[in-house]
């Protein structure tokens, strides 16, 4: 017998209220703990475009770009898996898994090792991407534009084989990168694959990349139902009135973007898009209506709170968040499968 | 021409180079119950699939309620007719009830609106379960049902789908003895249903099915009224094996007898 999912709008509120808290959490917390009340009196001023010269507001403008990234990365990681493992059946699937990112980290290790600033490292990962997710839509053009719907079986595994191809033909790549580029660059690149905020200062790109977030889920929620049809096999989605071809071919690009714009802002943070998803299926059940915006809100909170321990718990020192969300959320993950 | 639920004019299907059929021409009338009869790889299933508008024919055409079955959006043929696949895609835990409440898609895509709100569509499903003997498995994970519990469930979806149409391959393949024939005659009891389906069983097609399709599978057919088409020397040539009819309380009964015709 499966429990009777949670109540979804009920779970969902528990998540928003989770997410709210966590980015509390995160203005809040950091080298300088700063109390509450001064934190909403800067903010105030802040959305009234006026300043005063104040510690808070001054850890404000540091850590609200940070935050909001860090929500926006962890929410566009969190959609991409869930929406991969459910479009390719396949709960190992991950945001990584179809090589947009490897493309991505490939363009912006070679945009350090030439010596470019931060923005322009951004902007490569961005290229990168997008010339990872041609490279997709090209190679598996069959499977993602084919006019009906697959009878032959192996379709959903050519998309994934052919991602998995792209990110090793990526990894390759950037091996040699890494192996020529100047040794004084190598922590700065190292820290970009695993995944870090510290980049994050530009208050007006942090709330475009929420937007961008936000978005990007109202698009999937409109293929939910669709897709936790085609949950149970893309032959009987089409036979119940599913247009499967013309769904999984949005919802790739769809990934391909959040994943290549969550890669630029903040590198290739691990584990969040692949545990997030598996977390929420097993608390609401498979209704993608439910599992997309459930997972989306704990991938923003995992982000979150894995940042805000890393630059707190051996601060003034920061650690990247990529090997903190897998630190936080390994354990979740273990224990989960641990309960009968 | 009678106004025929589904008519095929001159449909050929292949698979990779081989004609399974050719030139095939078939009336099915609302109501009827069609069994296809074949050895294994004459195109049962492929055939189904072309029905149900999911593969395309290699020639000829395929009219459903009176229109050619590519002009039918995606949407509309969800209306028109199901489609009972003999295997399943189970990845992740959901439960029996779901995917039979899921298989009302379309009434939530605006495509007849009958009923909408969730209380309703559950009422329908828990009664389609109801109806193949599976109720009990509503709050169970598919992913841990007996093949046959699994079918149960998978036709329960379909009729949960509210089509005139339902194909059918292969819909008692793990049932027992009890439920093959009472899953057979509960849908046989749903007369505004018309059903075309794949029946290795000739005992089942014989008792179920108003009329059949032998299919050779190197594309010659005979099609016809079951009691005109499944007969002891039909089915003999079919399959290669020498079958006989008996008569049991009235009913047809094939027996193979084990020899092989050379």
């Amino acid at each position: 017998m499966l429990p009777r999912p949670l109540h979804a709008t009920r779970a969902l509120a528990v998540l928003l209220a989770a997410a709210v808290a966590a980015l509390a959490a995160a203005l809040r917390f950091g080298s300088v703990e700063v109390d509450t009340g001064a934190l909403l009196r800067a903010l105030r001023l802040l959305v009234l475009g006026a300043s005063e010269p104040s510690l808070a507001s001054t850890v404000l403008a540091l850590r609200l770009p940070r935050a909001l990234t860090g929500m926006a990365v962890g929410g566009m990681l969190a959609l991409s898996g869930a929406l991969l493992q459910a479009l390719l059946r396949n709960s190992l699937a991950d945001p990584y898994v179809l090589g947009v990112s490897g493309g991505a980290s490939c363009a912006a290790m070679l945009a350090i090792a030439l010596g470019a600033g931060a923005a322009a490292v951004a902007l490569f990962a961005a290229g990168g991407a997008l010339a990872a997710m041609l490279l997709l839509f090209l190679l598996a053009h069959r499977a993602l534009f084919a006019r009906d719907a697959p009878v032959e079986p192996g379709r959903d595994s050519t998309i994934l084989l052919t991602g998995v191809m792209i990110a090793s033909l990526c990894a390759a790549a950037l091996s040699i990168v890494l192996s020529l580029a100047p040794d004084g660059r190598l922590r700065t690149m190292v820290f970009w694959l695993l995944g870090d905020l510290g980049g994050a200062v530009n208050l007006a790109l942090a709330a475009a990349a929420a937007l961008a977030w936000v978005l990007l889920l109202a698009l999937a929620l409109r293929d939910a139902p669709a897709l936790t049809l085609m949950l149970g096999g893309e032959l009987q989605a089409y036979t119940q009135g599913v247009a499967t071809t013309r769904v999984r071919r949005r919802l790739v690009a769809l990934t391909a973007v959040a994943t290549g714009s969550a890669v630029a802002l903040a590198g290739a943070v691990g584990f969040v898009g692949f545990v997030a998803p598996h977390l929420v299926r097993y608390f609401v059940g498979t209704n993608q209506r439910v599992v997309l915006p459930a997972a989306s809100l704990l991938g923003a909170i995992l982000v979150l709170l894995a940042d805000t321990i890393g630059r707190t718990i051996a601060a003034p020192l920061q650690l990247p968040v990529g090997a903190l969300t897998a630190l936080v959320g390994v354990p979740v993950f273990l224990w989960q499968l641990q309960r009968p | 021409m009678t106004a025929a639920l589904l008519a095929c004019r001159a449909l050929d299907v292949r698979y990779a180079q081989r004609w399974l059929i050719r030139s095939l021409d078939i009336d099915v009338a609302a109501g009827e119950r069609w069994a296809l009869v074949g050895p294994n790889g004459a195109g049962k299933s492929t055939l189904l699939q072309v029905l149900a508008g999911v593969r395309a024919a290699d020639g000829g055409s395929i009219e459903l309620a009176g229109r050619l079955l590519s002009r039918w959006s995606v949407a509309q043929l969800a209306g028109l007719r199901a489609l009972v696949a003999d295997r399943w895609f189970d990845p992740f835990a959901t439960r029996a009830l779901d995917t039979v409440m899921a298989a009302r898609y379309r009434m939530h895509q605006g495509v007849g609106k009958a009923d909408q709100t969730e209380g309703r569509s559950e009422q329908f499903a828990r009664e389609c379960l109801l109806a193949m003997d599976c109720e009990a498995l509503a709050q169970r994970d598919v992913r841990q049902l007996s093949r046959g519990e699994r079918q149960r469930v998978a036709l329960a979806a379909a009729l949960a789908q509210q089509t005139p149409l339902v194909l059918l391959d292969e819909p008692i393949s793990h049932q027992d003895p009890r439920h093959q024939v009472q899953v057979l005659h509960r849908l046989g009891q749903r007369t505004a249903c018309t059903y075309i389906g794949a029946l290795h069983d000739i005992n089942a097609a014989a008792r179920f099915a108003t009329h059949a399709l032998l299919l050779a599978g190197d594309g010659r057919w005979q099609a016809g009224t079951s009691q005109s088409v499944l007969t002891q020397q039909n089915l003999s040539q079919l399959f290669g094996t020498s079958i006989v009819q008996i008569e049991i309380d009235a009913h047809r009964v094939f027996v193979s007898t084990g020899g092989v015709p050379s």
